[in-house]
């Protein structure tokens, strides 16, 4: 569905993406994981038209899209989710839902409001406060806020990232849940970005890890739980060799409690 | 969630502004001073240069610190097209939106595409240029000494001659406006332009052409505030550069803010009070400080602005908003619907 060949971006003279090739298929939830300064964001950037690549190409449903800028690439069906949330503070939830479905306005008037009632339906706790102003809600609110404003643009690729930033683990995990439902119910394909590696690659089909603008390692989930490459990519050194930064006294490996 | 409901929050009840413009143009039955008249008059003038002011400011998060240059275009233009060339007033006000737009378009191009607030800079500066323009175009402008002879404005042969059906005009003008930008803040147009206010990152994310929106926002205040220049020169019939001058820029922007930029309507709120107050202290600080000068008004708006800014960073209309659903809700035992746009939620923290 989404075909990614030797993408190189630039933010100003930094070189962040060195060459990413990537494919993602229809339905898939494919999670990219990376600490840091690895590109994730910029490289979700990219496919969503935010930020021109230097070289390389992005082939989405065999037609070439690595140069349309972001007000061509929405119509096709490829939607970001920005990381931070980026809610529209100052204005209500129901705005902030409907601006979700810009850029379809004119074409499908008619089906905006059946689906804004879907989104509203999907989200409960959207639905007691569509008329407060969106700073107003807590932090797993405006995530599902987000999630709901980006389901409103009709994408066949939603992008998320980092969706979990800040949130307590048990909304983390509804958050999850609802992208694996989004995925296996109405068949989104979602490129999930996330630091936060185990709950990214407990939902997701496949996972990629970035490292310095690369990929260093891809494949299924659970291969990825338990490849130690995955912890060197996080941590710069391999786990087995990890130890205390510090001599605090204790024994345990810092690394992977993290992990 | 009902329909019913839902419209409910997004259109709130007309009832205030029905009564304010019933009770304005019925004012002249109960009150005929021509000076009443002349202050109403000048704070429609201010109201339709601060409506499109809001438009830019409260809506696309852009500043103008030039918005008295557009105000300058449009007097300069109604002024050049009815005295020198003898041509019909209308032609003269369309002719000087037509350039005020213009004039935005070429400055905004080059001046959207950087992020940040280089409009203010760049307005600025422009003022200052066009301000000069003004004072050394002499065989086009009369330069310092001034434009005389304005015609009045007439309509099928009917003359705006006096204060009185000068009010009219100008309200009627003012009306229109506010009804104009009313329904582009509940179109797509309006969210659109509020969601750049509220981030530019997630706006350009759903698809929001953000440079295009920001560009026909700075347009339309510029055509508002040409539109009120031509209405002053055609009130006036003589202008001087110094009406256009950049202290006249800051004290639009003042009024925008003490009124309140989240709503159309705190424009009139911050012409009304910029005029009614100006008018008090001419009259009491003489009354006190006798040997003060026309400086005391920029000190005194200054600390009103400071004043504003700590205790009602929303300016007054929220206030008057809020009153009037405390005296709705005492009558109806009703919660009144929320008003978007009202209160601006603080930044920050998590919930940003």
């Amino acid at each position: 569905m989404l075909k990614v060949n030797n993408l190189h971006t630039y933010h100003g003279f930094l070189h962040v993406l060195k060459g990413i090739d990537l494919e993602v298929l229809e339905g898939e939830l494919v999670a990219i994981v990376g600490s840091n300064g690895s590109g994730k964001s910029t490289l979700l950037g990219t496919l969503a038209g935010v930020y021109l690549p230097k070289e390389g190409s992005i082939i989405y449903k065999d037609e070439e899209i690595t140069n349309d800028g972001v007000q061509m690439i929405v119509p096709k069906g490829i939607c970001l989710v920005p990381e931070r949330r980026q809610i529209f503070s100052s204005i209500t939830v129901k705005d902030n839902l409907l601006l979700g479905a810009y850029h379809r306005y004119q074409k499908d008037k008619k089906t905006i409001n059946k689906d804004y009632e879907d989104v509203v339906e999907m989200f409960p706790r959207l639905k007691q406060m569509l008329d407060r102003p969106g700073g107003l809600l807590s932090g797993g609110e405006q995530q599902m806020l987000a999630i709901g404003r980006g389901l409103m643009a009709k994408p066949k690729v939603l992008m998320l990232d980092e969706p979990s930033l800040g949130l307590a683990p048990l909304i983390v995990k509804d958050i999850m849940m609802i992208l694996r439902k989004l995925c296996d119910e109405m068949g989104t394909t979602i490129i999930l970005v996330e630091q936060n590696l185990k709950a990214a690659l407990k939902v997701a089909d496949r996972g990629c890890v970035l490292a310095h603008g690369k990929i260093v390692v891809s494949g299924t989930s659970q291969e990825l739980l338990h490849n130690p490459k995955v912890q060197e990519a996080y941590f710069g050194k391999s786990s087995k060799k990890t130890e205390v930064p510090f001599n605090t006294g204790k024994k345990e490996v810092r690394g992977k409690k993290l992990i | 969630m009902e329909k019913k409901d839902l419209k409910k929050i997004y259109h709130n009840s007309p009832a205030g502004p029905i009564i304010f413009t019933v009770l304005l143009f019925l004012m002249p039955v109960f009150i005929s001073s021509n000076y009443i008249f002349t202050i109403f008059i000048m704070i429609g003038f201010y109201a339709l240069v601060c409506n499109g002011m809001t438009m830019l400011t409260g809506f696309a998060g852009q500043i103008s610190l030039g918005q008295a240059t557009f105000y300058g275009i449009g007097a300069y233009s109604s002024a050049i097209v009815t005295g020198t060339y003898g041509l019909s007033p209308w032609i003269g006000m369309i002719a000087g939106m037509i350039l005020g737009a213009l004039i935005a378009l070429i400055v905004g191009i080059p001046t959207f595409r950087l992020k940040g607030h280089y409009l203010a800079l760049a307005t600025l500066g422009f003022g200052i240029i066009v301000y000069t323009s003004f004072k050394e175009m002499k065989d086009l402008t009369g330069g310092s000494n001034g434009f005389f002879g304005i015609p009045t404005i007439n309509l099928f042969g009917f003359e705006f001659n006096n204060d009185l059906r000068y009010f009219y005009l100008v309200w009627v003008f003012v009306m229109i406006g506010l009804i104009f930008s009313r329904n582009i803040i509940h179109s797509r147009i309006g969210r659109a332009l509020r969601s750049i206010e509220g981030s530019e990152v997630a706006s350009d994310a759903v698809g929001v052409n953000i440079m295009n929106y920001k560009l026909q926002a700075f347009m339309l205040s510029a055509m508002f505030a040409s539109l009120s220049g031509s209405l002053l020169a055609h009130y006036v019939t003589f202008i001087n550069p110094e009406l256009f001058g950049a202290m006249t820029s800051i004290y639009f922007l003042l009024m925008v803010i003490i009124g309140g930029s989240s709503s159309i309507w705190g424009s009139i709120v911050g012409a009304a009070t910029y005029v009614l107050l100006g008018e008090i202290l001419k009259q009491l600080v003489p009354m006190f400080l006798p040997s003060a000068g026309g400086e005391f008004e920029i000190m005194f708006f200054g600390i009103l602005l400071v004043v504003t800014l700590i205790y009602m960073p929303n300016g007054l209309y929220p206030q008057f908003e809020k009153l009037f659903s405390k005296f709705k809700k005492k009558k109806e035992k009703v919660q009144p619907p929320l008003q978007v746009g009202g209160d601006r939620v603080a930044s920050g923290g998590e919930n940003q």
